[in-house]
């Protein structure tokens, strides 16, 4: 079912200066400063890391909640810290 | 008497430069070994080797340095410790494998049952020249499908599901060959596109892709004196016993058609590759 309407972020985080693995080590960091059940919104580049963040995130136990682009080669990424 | 280096390669025993030594080559099977074969393997190599063994390109293991007057003795000790001595020369090699679904997160299939299964059904087989079989559980091919005389691949048969969707986008972003497209309300798949490497159900935050395991065969691969890649002359099949019969066509299509010394590429080049197709066709249609 289409998910339109998602609650503000309760953090976010900028990857888009890093380079794998640190772009994953940057988002699970902010991730521990959150509750949860709390949404982390990740600015991420096109290519390797929007393929594979959202997948690692997933494997980890979060929730990814929606992907998208912002016009700029970036993607914004709604994840739910899932619990611990 | 004369030695028979030929029986004595058919053993796995490759003559070394060096008078009367030779590298006992071992069998493994998928590039897995016990800790108590590894011992054994230990005490083989120091008793009657230098002390060292060699890992080969495929997964193999052997003891360099073996004297012909300790072949049986080196046999029994290793028989002992449940390890068996490998083959060479024209015959089914070892079956190679990665470690699959069982343990990586990218295998799609499992592939040491697998490996095991091939092993026991095929090694050291007879047949015109040496045959490979290699066995990779996804489109990353860390175990190099397409250069073994028959490859196998694993791969998902995907379906999306509506109703878990939550229309994230993540799939389209995850599919590298950009086979799917998200809208709104809608998710469109090209399955002329989709390469079955299940990137889509491994990012699925709601399990709306849903995967079953396939298998991607190619055939006539080779990476020696020639370099060939092995060509795919069948859809990706979800039926395991549909790949046994396969592999039981291939073999027997190749003890048919090959000439003694011939690999098999050549014979499939020689008696036409539509007719190798037709014989895989029929197996994997009456399985």
């Amino acid at each position: 079912m289409p998910n339109k309407t998602l609650p503000p972020p309760d953090s976010t985080v900028d990857i888009t200066e890093v380079v794998c693995p640190v772009t994953f080590v940057k988002v699970k960091v902010a991730l521990d400063d959150l509750e949860p059940g709390q949404i982390l919104s990740v600015r991420l580049n096109d290519g390797e890391p929007v393929e594979n963040v959202p997948r690692s995130l997933k494997d980890e136990g979060h929730r990814v909640l929606k992907l998208s682009a912002n016009g700029d080669g970036t993607y914004n990424l709604l994840v739910e810290k899932g619990q611990e | 008497m004369a030695t028979d280096y030929k029986a004595l390669k058919n053993g796995g025993f490759m003559r070394q430069k060096q008078k009367d030594r030779f590298s006992l080559r071992l069998k493994v099977v998928g590039g897995q070994l016990t800790a108590e074969q590894l011992r054994t393997v230990t005490e083989a190599a120091e008793t009657y080797g230098q002390g060292y063994v060699h890992l080969t390109s495929r997964q193999g293991l052997e003891i360099p340095f073996v004297k012909l007057a300790d072949v049986e003795n080196i046999r029994q000790v290793l028989a002992k410790g449940g390890v068996e001595t490998g083959v060479c020369g024209p015959r089914v090699r070892t079956v190679t494998a990665c470690q699959g679904s069982d343990i990586c997160p990218s295998g799609c299939i499992e592939t040491m049952t697998l490996a095991r299964t091939l092993s026991d059904r095929y090694y050291g087989r007879q047949l015109p020249h040496k045959f490979k079989f290699g066995i990779t559980g996804c489109q990353n091919n860390c175990l190099k499908a397409e250069e073994n005389d028959m490859g196998i691949k694993g791969g998902l048969i995907i379906h999306w599901l509506a109703e878990p969707c939550t229309f994230c986008g993540v799939c389209a972003k995850a599919c590298r060959e950009k086979a799917i497209v998200v809208t709104e309300d809608k998710v469109e798949v090209d399955r002329a596109k989709c390469n079955h490497c299940g990137r889509c159900v491994k990012s699925c935050p709601t399990e709306a892709w849903q995967g079953q395991p396939g298998y991607l065969l190619s055939f006539g691969g080779l990476f020696g004196n020639k370099i060939e890649r092995g060509l795919e002359l069948t859809p990706i099949t979800g039926d395991l016993n549909a790949v046994l019969k396969v592999s039981d066509a291939t073999l027997d299509f190749f003890s048919t058609y090959g000439r003694a010394g011939e690999r098999f590429r050549f014979s499939i080049e020689r008696t036409g590759w539509e007719t190798l197709a037709q014989t895989v066709k029929e197996a994997a249609a009456n399985a």
